[in-house]
């Protein structure tokens, strides 16, 4: 009785789906306790011009964004596929539990929204939206955002000033301040070299020693991480 | 009701006239059903909703349910500091000023703690309709200050013996540390304090990380790797009935 009238009225509306061209406000919150968000970066793009895939090897822009928050690269690369974009919308570091505004024109032909900024601290973990489609009925849409492993650097938790550039191991900051010293190494290899749903931090009770730099009761987190809210004008 | 009767006719007479109204004639019929049926009950008695609540989490029973119907207010925000009423339940677990908080239009709350694996259903009664939400809070009590609930779900639209699942996610309230020390969780893993006035975290409402436990690295945690959890922890229908 209900799946029928929907069917039909589906290909009443199928004429207004040709233009696509959308104005967005966006909402992004940090929902975790304790991790930052690098500038974040925010795509309408066509089909093809993703800024991730899962299961696949991270691009080398990528990279650059997940193990060191550096947008540049991802940036030049939505340029040239002719993507709109927001690009660090908070100014800087988004803190746990904090929102930051923007709002987006698409282009007809960029009917996908992508989403990307690094996790600290993290070695190469990142918030991400893959090519969400952007509805065509104005309204207001509500998407949970996971945490990413880019699988491009060892998971070794420990805090080391200067490597943020792509393959030099370490975190590259612990913006809460919160985050020990002298670990000897969670691990020293990455076994997933695709792009994977992060396991987590790990950390450890000792900010002394220890196996971790990451404060185990601050640094964990548990998906998802991110509530992006779309309102489609 | 004669009233409603003719509208009703006069509904699908107009309904039967575009493309792109015409699948919708016989929404509107039902929707003008409905509506009699509504009004009917209404002269009888009160909207009515029942609650069931799922703890879909291994080892962390849930505090004493509390659902309150109200039409605005939330009972947390993400990024703003808890209500104190908000942290003597996510602390504690009792949901008393929770269920007397001023945007409270009605209110239930369970009897007992719901334990891992079971569910409990709780009805509320509201003479209102219009702009109708629904939230829900419950402690997770092995932990020092986990909550899970429903922040103002709107159920205005719910027609009778309609129904709407969510499941939900694991909070932190930001007002204890997550310790897990000894004498800081009330739940039977510890049975230690509950509300304490002192805030010592962030002091503001965020997803839980999970607790951690003795197994997996906190040396001093009374929680064992039994005691984790992960999202979703618990599932939710809410059932109109009148």
């Amino acid at each position: 009785m209900k799946a029928l009238p929907l069917t039909l009225f589906a290909a009443c509306a199928l004429t207004s789906l040709a233009s696509q061209a959308a104005e967005l406000d966006i909402k992004l919150t940090n929902l975790t306790q304790g991790l930052h968000f690098t500038p974040i970066l925010i795509t309408a793009h066509n089909s093809d011009s993703k800024l991730f895939s899962v299961a696949m090897p991270a691009s080398t822009a990528l990279q650059t964004m997940a193990e060191g928050g550096n947008l540049e690269p991802l940036m030049t690369e939505a340029t040239a596929a002719n993507s709109d974009m927001v690009a660090n919308p908070a100014e800087g570091l988004l803190a746990p539990a904090s929102s930051t505004m923007a709002s987006l024109s698409t282009k007809d032909s960029n009917n996908y929204l992508s989403l990307t900024a690094m996790l600290l601290p993290t070695n190469d973990g990142f918030v991400g939206l893959d090519s969400w489609m952007i509805p065509t009925e104005a309204g207001t849409y509500t998407i949970y955002l996971n945490a990413y492993d880019a699988g491009t650097e060892a998971n070794d938790e420990l805090v080391v000033e200067g490597s943020g550039m792509p393959g030099t191991p370490g975190i590259p900051a612990a913006p809460g301040g919160n985050a020990g010293m002298n670990g000897s190494g969670v691990t020293s290899s990455e076994t997933n070299m695709m792009v994977h749903i992060h396991p987590g931090n790990l950390g450890d009770d000792d900010l002394e020693a220890g196996m971790s730099d990451l404060d185990n009761t601050v640094h964990r987190w548990l998906n998802p991480v991110a509530m992006l809210t779309v309102t489609v004008k | 009701m004669r009233f409603s009767k003719s509208l009703i006719i006069l509904a699908l007479s107009a309904g039967l006239a575009a493309c792109g109204d015409s699948d919708k004639s016989s929404d509107n019929m039902d929707e003008a059903l409905e509506e009699m049926t509504m009004e009917m009950g209404e002269m009888a008695t009160n909207h009515q909703f029942m609650v069931e609540v799922v703890n879909l989490t291994a080892a962390q029973p849930f505090s004493p349910v509390a659902v309150i119907a109200h039409t605005e207010g939330m009972l947390w925000q993400i990024g703003e500091p808890a209500s104190e009423a908000l942290e003597i339940m996510a602390e504690g677990g009792d949901n008393s000023e929770l269920l007397a908080a001023e945007m409270t239009m009605q209110a239930a709350s369970a009897e007992s703690p719901l334990p891992p694996g079971e569910q409990v259903t709780l009805t509320l009664t509201t003479g209102e309709l219009n702009s109708l939400k629904i939230s829900l809070a419950t402690m997770l009590v092995n932990t020092n200050d986990a909550f899970t609930g429903l922040n103002a779900i709107d159920v205005s639209s719910l027609a009778v013996n309609e129904s709407m699942s969510r499941t939900s996610f694991a909070y932190d309230a930001g007002t204890e540390a997550n310790s897990e020390a000894q004498g800081t969780i009330p739940g039977p893993a510890d049975s230690g304090e509950g509300y304490n006035e002192m805030r010592d975290d962030i002091n503001r409402v965020a997803m839980h990380p999970g607790v951690v436990s003795q197994d997996d690295g906190l040396t001093n945690s009374v929680l064992t790797s039994q005691h984790k959890f992960d999202n979703p922890v618990a599932r939710i229908t809410i059932t109109r009935t009148q």
